[in-house]
């Protein structure tokens, strides 16, 4: 029920575009077209419930573990998050296109030039600093990461279909681009506030 | 290139958050006041503005296939250094933009920078660009927060502007409200230009 909870929270209470405002820049960069948007979601879903549970593997059996003596006195290495999760994420969606491109060509077609972008989104590293922040176990994280990404997803695929029905409407020129995305994203966002009241 | 040039330039002509669109996770959501819009755009300044100058050093040891890594080590870094900065000296205005000063090394603006000008430049030209692209982007975060603020809690910086009796809009400080804010004022400067080059 716990893990149900937080799969829950995490796609639709605290969606991470519309609530937490993670991952904006693929969010409005890559939906101009639902089958992109959908490509994208899934490269998410991967990367993002790997991520959570590398990053929890080191942090938790390395990071803080280690103990080293500065002049001021002891610490752990806990304070190397940061670049240690950037750095496990870079390698993580580098070994994700190798191991697509090997087994599914057809899907790294799809996926194109997407796949490598996910290293900047920051959903993916946001979800990891999130997990390390509320002190989550390992499968705790990697529920927490599922439900960010599906949310993402269905944020992302949502919202894609309606651009295309905005393409084919007269928009006045002052709003066109990326003014009316926006406002778009913020009804959406409106709707997604609906939820706030689930849990 | 002069200075003043690059700055302005940074500020005005190519402004990351109204003319570039990128940054945009931080831009969305710390701007639900003035302080933390500042804040949040000093810290990026900060980092911007080093991780420019130390790029614009090794760039040429650096291998053109590695290079993205190392940047982000790098920005990296200086992101651990402002944080632990921020956490010292700060605590309120870290407490406030949480998670978000972590996140600042995938803010797109300071790889866009590093790949796009101070990977090809000198060390003194990529100073005055993370300073003039910094402050666009500080100056940008604080109008929204203006916004934000005025509407939804009617102060500025904490000081009441809005009498009492005006109503005021919550929305403005919930997510939605960032989204309609950048949006107006993104039609706004639509507005001018459109009319400056007619």
């Amino acid at each position: 029920m716990h893990l149900f909870t937080i799969l829950i929270a995490a796609i639709f209470v605290n969606n991470f575009i519309f609530s937490k405002f993670l991952g904006i820049c693929p969010f409005l960069g890559v939906s101009k077209k639902v089958e992109t948007a959908a490509g994208m979601g899934v490269a998410v879903i991967f990367v993002m419930t790997l991520a959570s549970a590398a990053t929890w593997v080191v942090y938790n059996c390395i990071l803080t573990k280690i103990i080293i003596t500065l002049p001021i006195g002891e610490s752990d290495l806990s304070f190397l998050y940061n670049i240690a999760f950037i750095l496990i994420i870079a390698s993580l969606v580098q070994f994700v296109e190798m191991f697509i491109k090997k087994s599914s060509p057809s899907l790294y077609q799809a996926l194109g030039v997407y796949l490598p972008l996910i290293t900047t989104n920051c959903a993916v590293l946001g979800v990891t600093v999130l997990n390390m922040d509320s002190n989550y176990g390992f499968i705790e994280s990697m529920v927490n990461g599922i439900g960010a990404a599906v949310g993402f997803t269905l944020a992302i695929v949502l919202f894609a279909g309606i651009r295309e029905r905005i393409a084919r409407c007269h928009i006045l020129k002052p709003l066109q681009g990326f003014p009316i995305a926006l406002i778009t994203a913020g009804l959406m966002s409106i709707a997604f506030l609906g939820f706030s009241g689930m849990l | 290139m002069n200075p003043v040039k690059i700055v302005k330039n940074g500020i005005f002509d190519e402004n990351p958050t109204f003319v570039q669109v990128i940054g945009m996770c931080p831009t969305l959501a710390v701007t639900t006041s003035v302080e933390n819009g500042i804040g949040m755009g000093l810290a990026t300044t900060a980092v911007l503005t080093c991780s420019n100058i130390v790029i614009s050093l090794i760039r040429k040891f650096v291998p053109d296939q590695v290079r993205i890594p190392c940047y982000i080590v790098v920005i990296a870094s200086f992101v651990t250094m402002v944080q632990m900065l921020l956490k010292a000296f700060v605590p309120a205005l870290n407490a406030s933009l949480g998670m978000f000063i972590p996140l600042i090394v995938v803010n797109c603006i300071i790889l866009a920078r590093a790949e796009a000008f101070a990977g090809k430049n000198g060390c003194i030209a990529s100073l005055f660009d993370g300073i003039g692209m910094g402050l666009g982007f500080t100056v940008a975060l604080g109008l929204i927060g203006c916004v934000r603020e005025l509407l939804g809690g009617g102060s500025i910086l904490g000081l009441a502007i809005l009498p009492e009796a005006f109503p005021k809009t919550l929305l403005m400080i919930l997510p939605p409200g960032a989204f309609f804010t950048l949006a107006l004022l993104m039609v706004i400067i639509n507005c001018i230009r459109n009319r400056k080059s007619n």
